[in-house]
């Protein structure tokens, strides 16, 4: 089948959402879209789901006029999704959810699981899409669930399919795999939309690459043809450098040290077991690992937000017994939390409210009754301007920011207050290219300043961009260590379990 | 239990001015003229609504003694509101303002009729009697909370009943019931513990008292306590993401607690203000349902100290306005009830009100 999208135009109010958007997918085709966190991705494939109606412009599918009411309309005439966020029971077998909405039923309405069953079982040997039938969501990977998700429009005879960012939550061996499945797809005459802001999958895999900014498109590209940089000007609008200047430092003195770290959930089971971890002065050391081996837990105890079981935390040579999250931060500890939305910032409250989170107590702001508001919009003035957070006002809230905005806006707080040791989560998940730029020089400043980096990310090329030495959780572990020249297909392969 | 998360949440967020102003005036005028339209539907002449109708507002702003009316009625429900708004702005959901009130009444009986101070001093102690003990009885709410995750609507309402309970037995203790009576009714207080009437030289019938203006006072000090103190901003905080504030190095537990204790003293100090500025003594239901409507009001006021201020006299007017329309219309008071459910059932429904009259809000 052949999706053209002829002149499509959407606004949310005064916002220009996507405004005349052309853009053609032919059968055993792969079209990259490529484009930043609000450029618009989200809202198109929307119009193309039927979950939203375009303003103006048209859909045609095989040359036919086709208007879609609701997902479901869109289903019908074979255009599929599959989403980023896996909208999977996790309590349902495969089969169960993947015929969720189109039961097969016999007699007296019965669900028709055996002949579902079989259905399932064709699709996964025509496709390669290995899985088990019978098992149930919550034991499976990751990877395999999103095999479940293509199972699932496959099953509903999609002949467009649409994949959502499909892989941030894959390991980098998962991502080849990934590969291989939607090049079979291409190969079965499938005709298939890949969004991503990643510029070397792109590359990669798609037969074409659109480049869409600001609700347009800006670039049509083929990969044979273009390289990563020119996509990621297309992407940002202005010239963009991808290689961090990362001069080496001689690293100093212990700042951190853990002994022997373990920790049990509440059913006794271990979350992190013996850990030994140390970081020096001039150092940043990137946790790499899938997320879930335990990551999260450590930097949730090094930030005094989780108890230990057994071990020892020691910063800057001393023991930190049961520290609150508030003392490891007067030590000069900053926390960048992974979340920043419900842990690093409050969405509702104002940039200024923000800006004294984890300071309000503190004299500068506060009489101990108090609070002093002027110092508090002083402060939120001077970092929205040091730290290039876009907005006209310090009293909007959080959640008008963009995603970038926001972290700059969350490392700005951390950053320009008296600073010994940063621990930074995910600091650029969902961030603009622009944005991630800056953060890393951020980092990468704080460090050659003498300051020690513990940096989580779940981005393999992030960690090996920024870190001088690599750790690699699985299943709360340290299975391996790595300098920073290391081979990313072995610290892939440490991250799978494999050592 | 999402319902009230989602009202919580709902009516503290940061909004524009119509939908602070505009829907609950709509909400409240789409609720009368409603409430009158049932009455017609329900039998009685337009006549007779109409009159119900200027007696609604004559009643409750015709005249001085209307406007004191109003105000002795609007009293404890701005009190009780206040505390139901501070709750919420921590997140809590307080349902038990009616049982807070009955033990701060019930202190402030005791405190009352058991000895006689100076005038003023007096008057302080019932007060600070009545704050204490409603203090207290939320607190457990609280604390229950923090210590268990036990949530404190159930605790609340359950905390409620007892204190119907624990009223009914108080007012039959031989130290507390009124010599020579056999219905439970307390002994009366002191005058000396009395709050005196404001316009009392003008005419000594105008029951509006200074808890009126009290509470006015505690308007500005609860406003000045949630957006610019510490504490206040902790409340929010916690209010708003348990998760951020313990990043920021709150302690969400000690935090609920003391958010509850403070709606607690100020439901408290509204059962003290009826006890000493209206009643001079308790009888089985003296709360009347105060608890209840001053959630309505919290609700009207979105939370914030100045609109709990407006919704409260709101309320205090519709519940003097209906009085006055059950006299000269002869319409039940329960039409004032279903008046007041339709303005919440309009708040919490403001979709429905924007879709109502769309060109208001263009």
């Amino acid at each position: 089948m052949k999706l053209k999208l002829n002149e499509i135009s959407k606004s949310f109010g005064p916002v220009k959402a996507n405004s005349d958007i052309n853009l053609t997918v032919n059968r055993g085709e792969i079209l990259g879209l490529l484009g930043e966190n609000g450029a618009g991705k989200t809202t198109l494939m929307n119009i193309l789901t039927g979950l939203y109606k375009p303003d103006s412009g048209s859909i045609l599918i095989d040359n036919q006029l086709k208007v879609f009411h609701n997902p479901r309309e869109a289903n019908k005439n074979g255009v599929g999704m599959v989403h980023q966020h896996f909208m999977l029971v996790p309590v349902f077998s495969v089969t169960e959810n993947i015929i969720l909405g189109t039961e097969p039923t016999t007699t007296f309405n019965k669900i028709d699981l055996t002949n579902a069953k079989e259905k399932v079982l064709k699709i996964s040997s025509e496709y390669n899409l290995d899985v088990d039938p019978n098992q149930l969501i919550e034991k499976l990977p990751v990877g395999i669930q999103q095999r479940v998700e293509i199972i699932k429009i496959l099953f509903r005879d999609a002949e467009i399919l649409i994949f959502d960012e499909p892989t941030a939550v894959l390991t980098p061996q998962e991502v080849v795999e990934f590969f291989e499945i939607i090049k079979n797809l291409k190969k079965a005459g499938k005709a298939i939309i890949f969004i991503t802001h990643k510029l070397h999958e792109v590359l990669e895999v798609c037969d074409r690459i659109n480049v869409l900014r600001s609700g347009k498109i800006v670039g049509e590209e083929l990969p044979k043809k273009t390289t990563n940089k020119k996509l990621a000007e297309l992407m940002v609008g202005r010239k963009v450098n991808l290689k961090t200047n990362r001069q080496i430092v001689e690293k100093g003195e212990v700042l951190l040290e853990v002994n022997n770290l373990s920790i049990l959930s509440e059913n006794k089971e271990p979350l992190l077991s013996n850990l030994d971890v140390k970081l020096h002065k001039n150092e940043i050391l990137g946790i790499a690992g899938v997320q879930g081996n335990g990551q999260t837990e450590f930097i949730e105890a090094l930030t005094g937000l989780r108890k230990i079981s057994s071990g020892k935390i020691s910063y800057f040579g001393k023991e930190c017994k049961n520290f609150s999250p508030r003392k490891i931060h007067q030590l000069g500890v900053r926390h960048i939390p992974e979340d920043r939305q419900k842990q690093g910032l409050i969405g509702d409250f104002s940039l200024t409210e923000n800006i004294i989170l984890n300071t309000y107590y503190e004299k500068k702001f506060s009489n101990n009754i108090a609070l002093n508001w002027s110092n508090a919009k002083k402060e939120a003035k001077r970092i929205i301007e040091k730290f290039d957070v876009r907005t006209n006002s310090e009293e909007i809230s959080a959640d008008k920011l963009s995603g970038g905005n926001q972290q700059k806006l969350l490392i700005g707080r951390e950053m320009s207050r008296s600073i010994n040791l940063l621990i930074a989560s995910q600091p650029t998940r969902g961030v603009d290219v622009g944005s991630i730029e800056y953060i890393h020089n951020q980092i990468v400043m704080a460090r050659n300043k003498g300051i020690g980096v513990l940096l989580n990310s779940t981005e393999l090329d992030e960690i090996i961009a920024l870190s001088d030495r690599i750790i690699v959780f699985y299943e709360g572990r340290v299975i391996a260590e790595f300098p920073s020249n290391a081979d990313p297909n072995i610290i892939g392969l440490a991250m799978a379990g494999v050592n | 239990m999402k319902f009230f998360i989602y009202l919580s949440n709902y009516f503290s967020n940061r909004e524009t001015i119509q939908e602070i102003f505009l829907i609950p005036v709509i909400a409240t005028l789409l609720a009368i003229f409603l409430g009158l339209l049932l009455l017609i539907v329900s039998g009685s002449s337009t006549q007779i609504a109409l009159t119900a109708l200027v007696a609604l507002f004559t009643g409750s702003f015709g005249s001085l003694s209307a406007i004191s009316e109003t105000f002795t009625a609007a009293t404890p429900l701005i009190f009780a509101a206040l505390g139901i708004a501070v709750g919420f702005r921590a997140g809590l959901f307080n349902i038990g303002a009616e049982g807070q009130i009955i033990l701060g009444g019930m202190a402030a009986v005791v405190i009352g009729f058991s000895f006689q101070l100076p005038f003023a001093i007096h008057l302080i102690i019932i007060l600070l009697s009545g704050a204490l003990f409603g203090a207290f009885y939320a607190f457990i709410a609280g604390w229950l909370k923090a210590t268990t995750g036990a949530h404190e609507v159930i605790t609340t309402i359950m905390l409620n009943l007892i204190a119907y309970r624990l009223l009914d037995f108080f007012l039959r203790m031989p130290a507390i019931q009124k010599e020579g009576r056999n219905d439970p009714i307390s002994k009366s207080i002191f005058e000396t513990a009395e709050l005196p009437r404001i316009l009392y030289l003008l005419d000594p019938n105008l029951r509006v008292h200074m808890g009126f203006l009290i509470a006015i006072v505690a308007v500005f000090f609860v406003y000045w306590l949630i957006f610019h103190t510490t504490i206040g901003y902790e409340f929010r905080a916690v209010g708003k993401s348990v998760e951020a504030s313990k990043y920021g190095g709150i302690n969400p537990a000690i935090t609920i607690v003391l958010a509850m204790s403070i709606a607690g003293l100020l439901a408290g100090l509204a059962g003290a203000c009826q006890i000493a500025g209206v009643l001079g003594r308790a009888t089985p239901g003296f709360s009347a349902g105060i608890g209840f409507d001053a959630i309505a009001v919290a609700l009207l006021g979105r939370a914030h100290p100045i609109g709990v201020l407006f919704a409260g006299i709101l309320f205090g007017a519709l519940i003097a306005g209906g009085r006055a329309m059950q006299v000269s219309a002869n319409v039940s008071l329960d039409l004032i009830t279903v008046i007041q459910a339709l303005i919440i059932i309009f708040i919490a429904a403001p979709i429905l009100i924007r879709k109502l009259f769309p060109w208001i809000f263009k």
